[in-house]
């Protein structure tokens, strides 16, 4: 039947409107770096391992991180996560607690036994790698992944470098070491322990060898001269921390231990000394709390086992009993400066915790490479030495020296090692702008308040070197990962397509994302607004 | 409540939708088949609160109804919009009479259907504030009281703006319209002029009366589902900014929404028989110089406190009312 | 069947048959017994299936059928006067949107003054509102016209506007021949809308429509009325197969074919008029009368046809164009355009007041003798009329004119007598 003239109109033949026309910004789709991924040390695509958490599906997100990084079990415990210091959630309520969740993939995938398989052809390159500490092994996972031989020689009887000889196992256990460490063996890497290498040209010519890593650490401590009539109760920390590792018997420290220093090691030697009987731990620091290079939270995890720290501090003698010591106050710039005033404290043993320096014996006759003056070994931005093929990373060269700086280091130094074998150059993708917490609409988020991960008591934590911190459980580390805003990038909430007044936003269904309709967007705005991880830009439009 | 609300703490939860959610408890919006009752194509203002808010409540109805759906529709910005020969964004059998009527019109429908036997078939009627609260007011109520099986959606965008932003009464104190002009201390709308139509809608004792908000759709679509659960006379206000009649940004049509809800100037509540059975709480109180600060037509609020303080008294009396915060949040603030 | 019976029953007897599946109901006087009657038919059941709807205003009564008839159902209301203008809107919506829509007006005065009683200013206000509009001139035609209206509102897809004089229709018991079920089912089939609200078709109804087309859609509904005048005759035919009476049709003469002085009026008037011709003829003169039933469309070529023979055409009506004169006037001054007959206007019947035989015998006589003035008012006290003229010359502030003619008729002027 007809319908009348005009008044009466099709459904739907609005669409012959194309209101595009109107448009003078147009929305487009982005990808933003979240500040997690921009801190990561290690270049965890940490966001992305989280998406896929979220699902519950552990194994991919494990394995997104093993494509950076290949220890996430070492790195769950160890890692001081700077990625948690710059999370946006942290604006909200607290950050995303993603070192438990790294913590939590690494336990599965060592319970679960997940392995990585290579799947470049071999290169037939071989590349020496000196030392199987955090630097070396990611150096020798990732190239061993890029098809070529690798070779490590660690002067050491144990692999692992400071994972095993500077972290106390209270902190990081050794079967997750030696479990991850197994893992990147397993691949086919060969390690040689107990091989000291001299020099450098001379095995890798001897070796056939076509590049060198080299990541010998830092592991001659730092000492300063104090006064004493018996140097034997003056130890140092390294030591103290190696031979809780190697000797059969733990060393003899007494029952009171002062430790001189403000680090994280000044840290686990106090806390390692508590745990082997010592009454009293007293760590001497001659600044502040604030200004202490330790973090605040392994502070606190000492300072509840009974350490006892004496700030502003210097130790000036040493005799029978005890220390002398003298206080100090900070001038106008924040330094310490010496009072005069002087107190004594009774003590066994001193164990200075000053840092370490490394050994550059190794480069000092190697042509072209150059050592400077603050005893660290200069690299590219490559991380090459100044000698052709032989690259350097981890607590040798100048950088922040953590196990994720130096897993980092390795993975870089991988990446263009395995460039210069191929007679080419590395060029890391440009970043991505950064997603901002202002970027974000948070509304969206409900309010969900950080897991707090279960500590052992504190009896135990003072008697036995268990493991302080416990991991989650998969619930826990579901609802954690979920706590992810996702910044800066898609996660398909369907927002756009839901807050679109003009219904010009196609939905392409799962994992394929959204397009836009520029034939009907009027370019309003409000899904870039209402965007709630920022990954929606509206730019100008040319007209 | 015959519906769930979504809880489950995890990534964007109030969001459309979620790939982490079950289906059945994301959105209608999110969902690849939704209607899109009002389509691409219609002539609304770049941000249109209300077209967003119809095409939210009508594609809800229709998956309620499983798309035995009529509409009538009041004169006004809606209706202009999407029906200017030779063009209709709808995709629903609609019909628009004329500005006062869509309630009584909708009761005719709603009669034609149930003589005919296809009561299966449900009927909404539409209409901007001015066509609900004024012109169509007798109308409305007299749907109501008769209790006619007809769910009656106001999209609230508190002035007449179809015909150039003049005060309605569903325009609030305060407000700048053309027909009302803040000059020197003198405010815009008058302060305790203005009526509450959903108050008003629940002494007529109907079966359902609900406000909803065009930035939570979630809560407006389970109204929605709610209400077409239900049969007789239902009233949904959903509060739809409007960019050009408020000097609003675009882009800022749900923050605007959201803040007027977070503040306290727009309670949302459910109510059966003339009972309030619900009230949505506030996750975070906003403040009420938040919401005006975004639009011009408060910008001469903030040149007299006086005006600013009888606007905070309004959202600390709505809050009182209708038990917004818990009574321990409402004192922390 | 043959009753004795008050006209609104007679009408909703009518309308019950036709089988109306919403009705809308909203009191004003003189409709109201019409309503009355179909809501205790839907009570009793003896009328289903229809909704019967007491709604809250005029407009909402027609607004109500608006939606029903939308939606496909048979949909009647009613009203009269006031009750007409504040649905105004609507009435225009109706038509403008193509809906069947059957409505009967018992025609009466519109305020202010207030006044209940008869005359036709009401209906004709909506002259132009795009509707049919049928004149019943009898209880027995208001009954038939009613069923016809159905059958041409819904061949046409336009609402038809039944008008039947208050009181003097809807109020008197006369013997009126109701017709069966079976003869109103053979004449009207079944509603079978042009479109339909309808979630399985679904279509945008009421759009709004610019310049660009606006023209070509009053065009369109002015030929559907073009199109109604060679409907509403076939319709009255088939109805007189069916019925066996003449009803309805576009115009109807009485003793017409031969007059020098042809009476136009419509409405229940003609009764009336037909005893003073009658009379008049008895005595010699050569008059008739031709009644208008439809007056929209208007039959311009059916009534100049009648008229053209004739020597004098005197209109009557009971309404008034304020300003100009007779409103049916002008319309059969377009129809004797060309003619050299000259068309007198002439209003009387207003608010109520009784057409005599006696005024209508000295009306035609003036008018055969064209002593008549161009319009004329029946029965006007002129020398009330003068008095308030005189007062409201001399003073501004001359008071309410209802209330001073009342002191110079009513009991006050009786009181100051005594």
């Amino acid at each position: 039947m007809k319908t009348p003239f005009a008044i009466t109109l099709d459904v739907g033949s609005s669409l012959l409107n194309k209101t595009g026309s109107w448009r003078t910004e147009r929305p487009v789709y982005v990808d933003r770096l979240p500040p997690c991924n921009n801190a990561c040390p290690a270049g965890e695509n940490i966001q992305q391992w989280l998406f896929h958490a979220e699902e519950g599906d552990y194994e991919q997100a494990w394995r997104e991180i093993m494509r950076n990084n290949p220890m996430p079990a070492i790195m769950g415990r160890a890692c001081y996560h700077p990625c948690e210091s710059s999370c946006n959630r942290a604006q909200l309520d607290q950050a995303v607690n993603i070192h438990a969740v790294e913590r939590f993939l690494g336990d599965q995938a060592l319970r679960h036994g997940w392995q990585v398989e290579v799947s470049a052809q071999s290169s037939g390159k071989r590349v020496l790698v000196i030392g199987a500490g955090p630097s070396g092994l990611s150096a020798a996972y990732h190239l061993a992944l890029a098809g070529h031989d690798v070779v490590i020689h660690e002067a050491g009887p144990l692999p692992g470098g400071m994972m095993r000889f500077g972290i106390p196992k209270y902190r990081l256990p050794r079967d997750v070491v030696d479990g991850e460490i197994q893992r990147i063996v397993d691949l086919g890497v060969t390690l040689r322990l107990n091989t000291k290498v001299e020099d450098i040209p001379a095995t890798m010519q001897d070796e056939g060898y076509d590049a060198c890593f080299v990541a010998i650490g830092a592991h001659v401590a730092k000492r300063v001269d104090i006064p004493t009539p018996d140097a034997s109760r003056i130890l140092d920390a390294v030591s103290v921390l190696r031979d809780m590792e190697t000797e059969s018997e733990p060393p003899m420290l007494g029952r009171r231990v002062v430790v001189y220093g403000g680090g994280n090691t000044a840290v686990d030697v106090a806390r390692t000394a508590k745990r082997l009987g010592a009454a009293e731990a007293v760590i001497v620091y001659r600044r502040t709390r604030d200004q202490m290079p330790a973090h605040d939270f392994e502070m606190d995890d000492a300072m509840e086992e009974g350490v006892v720290v004496n700030w502003l501090r210097t130790i000036t003698s040493m005799d029978d009993t005890g220390f002398t010591i003298e206080k100090m106050e900070l001038d106008e710039d924040g330094w310490p400066q010496p009072t005069g005033e002087f107190e004594t404290i009774e003590a066994d043993t001193l164990v200075m915790a000053l840092g370490q320096n490394v050994d550059t014996s190794i480069l000092e006759n190697l042509p072209g490479a150059s050592v400077k003056k603050d005893g660290v070994v200069e690299v590219g931005s490559d991380m090459m030495t100044g000698h052709p093929g032989i690259f350097a990373g981890g607590d040798m060269v100048p950088s922040e020296r953590t196990v994720t700086v130096a897993a980092g280091h390795g993975k870089k130094a991988a990446r263009h090692i395995d460039a210069y074998l191929r007679g080419g150059k590395y060029t890391p993708a440009p970043k991505h702008e950064l997603a901002d917490h202002g970027l974000l609409n948070t509304w969206y988020y409900t309010d969900a308040e950080q897991t707090v991960q279960p500590l052992l008591d504190d009896i135990r934590r003072q008697t036995t070197f268990e493991e302080v911190t416990g991991g989650l459980d998969e619930s826990n580390a579901l609802y954690e990962a979920r706590r992810c805003l996702s910044c800066g990038n898609c996660f398909e909430c369907d927002n756009c397509y839901g807050v679109c007044p003009d219904n010009s936003i196609t939905k392409l269904g799962p994992g394929k994302r959204f397009e836009f309709k520029y034939d009907y967007c009027k370019g309003c705005g409000l899904c870039a607004a209402e965007c709630p991880c920022g990954a929606i830009k509206m730019v100008p439009e040319e007209i | 409540m015959s519906y769930q609300q979504v809880k489950f703490y995890q990534t964007g939860t109030l969001t459309v939708g979620n790939r982490l959610l079950d289906e059945q408890q994301r959105t209608v919006q999110a969902t690849l088949d939704r209607s899109n009752s009002l389509d691409s194509g219609h002539r609304a203002c770049q941000g249109c609160g209300e077209a967003l808010g119809a095409r939210y409540a009508i594609d809800a109805a229709m998956r309620a109804a499983d798309n035995q759906l009529v509409a009538t529709n009041a004169t006004g910005c809606l209706e202009v919009f999407t029906t200017p020969y030779p063009e209709s964004a709808w995709r629903i059998p609609w019909i628009h009479s004329l500005f006062g009527n869509a309630a009584a019109v909708a009761t005719g429908v709603a009669a034609a259907l149930k003589v005919k036997g296809r009561e299966g078939i449900r009927v909404i009627a539409q209409g901007g504030d001015g066509g609900t609260t004024d012109i169509g007011f007798g109308c409305l109520s007299g749907m109501f009281e008769r209790n006619d099986d007809v769910l009656y959606i106001c999209y609230d965008n508190q002035a007449y703006m179809n015909t150039g932003v003049q005060r309605s009464s569903a325009t609030p104190g305060a407000a700048r319209t053309a027909t009302t002009q803040p000059l020197g201390p003198q405010p815009g709308a008058e302060f305790g002029k203005g009526k509450n139509v959903p108050l008003i809608a629940m002494a007529h004792m109907i079966p359902y009366v609900a406000t909803a908000s065009v930035h939570d759709l979630h809560d407006l679509e389970a109204k929605v589902t709610r209400a077409m659960l239900l049969h007789g006379a239902r009233y949904i206000q959903v509060f739809v900014p409007c960019p050009l009649g408020w000097g609003a940004r675009p882009a800022d049509t749900m923050k605007i929404a959201r803040l007027a809800v977070e503040s306290g100037l727009y309670p949302l509540f459910e109510a059966e028989h003339g009972e309030i059975v619900n009230v949505t709480r506030l996750r975070h109180r906003a403040d009420v110089e938040e919401y005006l600060t975004l639009q011009r037509r408060f910008a001469h609020v903030f040149k007299h406190p006086e005006q600013l303080q009888h606007i905070r008294a309004i959202a600390d009396q709505n809050i009182r009312k209708f038990g917004l915060l818990d009574a321990q949040e409402g004192v922390a603030r | 069947m043959l009753k004795q019976v008050e006209g609104s029953q007679a009408v909703a007897e009518a309308i019950a048959m036709c089988r109306p599946e919403v009705i809308c109901a909203y009191p004003i006087t003189p409709q109201t017994h019409i309503v009355e009657d179909l809501g205790a038919k839907v009570k009793s059941g003896a009328l289903a299936p229809c909704e019967f709807i007491n709604v809250e205003s005029e407009f909402a009564a027609l607004s109500v059928a608006i939606g029903s008839s939308a939606a496909g159902a048979r949909s009647y209301t009613a009203t009269a006067s006031q009750g007409l203008l504040f649905m105004a809107e609507a009435v225009y919506n109706a038509s403008g949107l193509g809906l069947p829509i059957v409505m009967t007006v018992g025609n009466r005065a519109i305020g202010a003054p207030i006044n209940i009683w008869n005359d036709q200013s009401d209906s004709m206000s909506m002259r132009d509102a795009g509707w049919i509009q049928l004149y019943a001139e009898s209880n027995q035609e208001a009954v038939d016209l009613h069923i016809q209206a159905f059958r041409i509102a819904e061949l046409l897809s336009v609402p038809v506007m039944v008008c039947m004089d208050g009181f003097i229709l809807t109020h008197a018991y006369e013997r009126v021949e109701i017709p069966s079920q079976e003869q109103v089912d053979a004449f009207l089939p079944a509603f079978e809308p042009r479109q339909v609200l309808d979630p399985a078709n679904p279509k945008t109804i009421g759009a709004m429509v610019g310049p660009e087309a606006f023209t070509e859609v009053r065009y369109l509904a002015h030929h559907k009325q073009m199109q109604a005048l060679d409907l509403i005759p076939n319709v009255a035919e088939e109805f007189r197969q069916i019925f066996g009476r003449d009803a309805g049709g576009l115009v109807s003469g009485y003793r017409h074919q031969d007059a020098e002085t042809i009476v136009v009026t419509l409405g229940s008037v003609i009764g009336t008029m037909q005893e003073v011709i009658d009379e008049l003829r008895q005595a010699g003169h050569s008059i008739g009368a031709v009644a208008l039933r439809s007056f929209r469309p208007f039959p311009l070529e059916a009534l100049r046809q009648l008229i053209a023979p004739a020597k004098r055409v005197v209109v009557f009506e009971k309404c008034l164009a304020v300003g100009l004169g007779g409103v049916v006037a002008s319309n059969v001054r377009m129809a004797s355009h060309g003619l050299s007959v000259p068309v007198y206007s002439v209003i009387g019947g207003l608010g109520g007041r009784p057409i005599t035989r006696a005024s209508l015998t000295k009306l035609f006589t003036e008018a055969m003798q064209d002593s008549l003035e161009g319009l004329h008012f029946l029965d006007l006290n002129q020398e009330v009329v003068n008095r308030q003229i005189e007062r409201e010359e001399g003073s501004r502030r001359s008071g309410s004119v209802a209330e001073n003619i009342l002191r110079d008729i009513g009991l006050v002027a009786t009181a100051k007598v005594s």
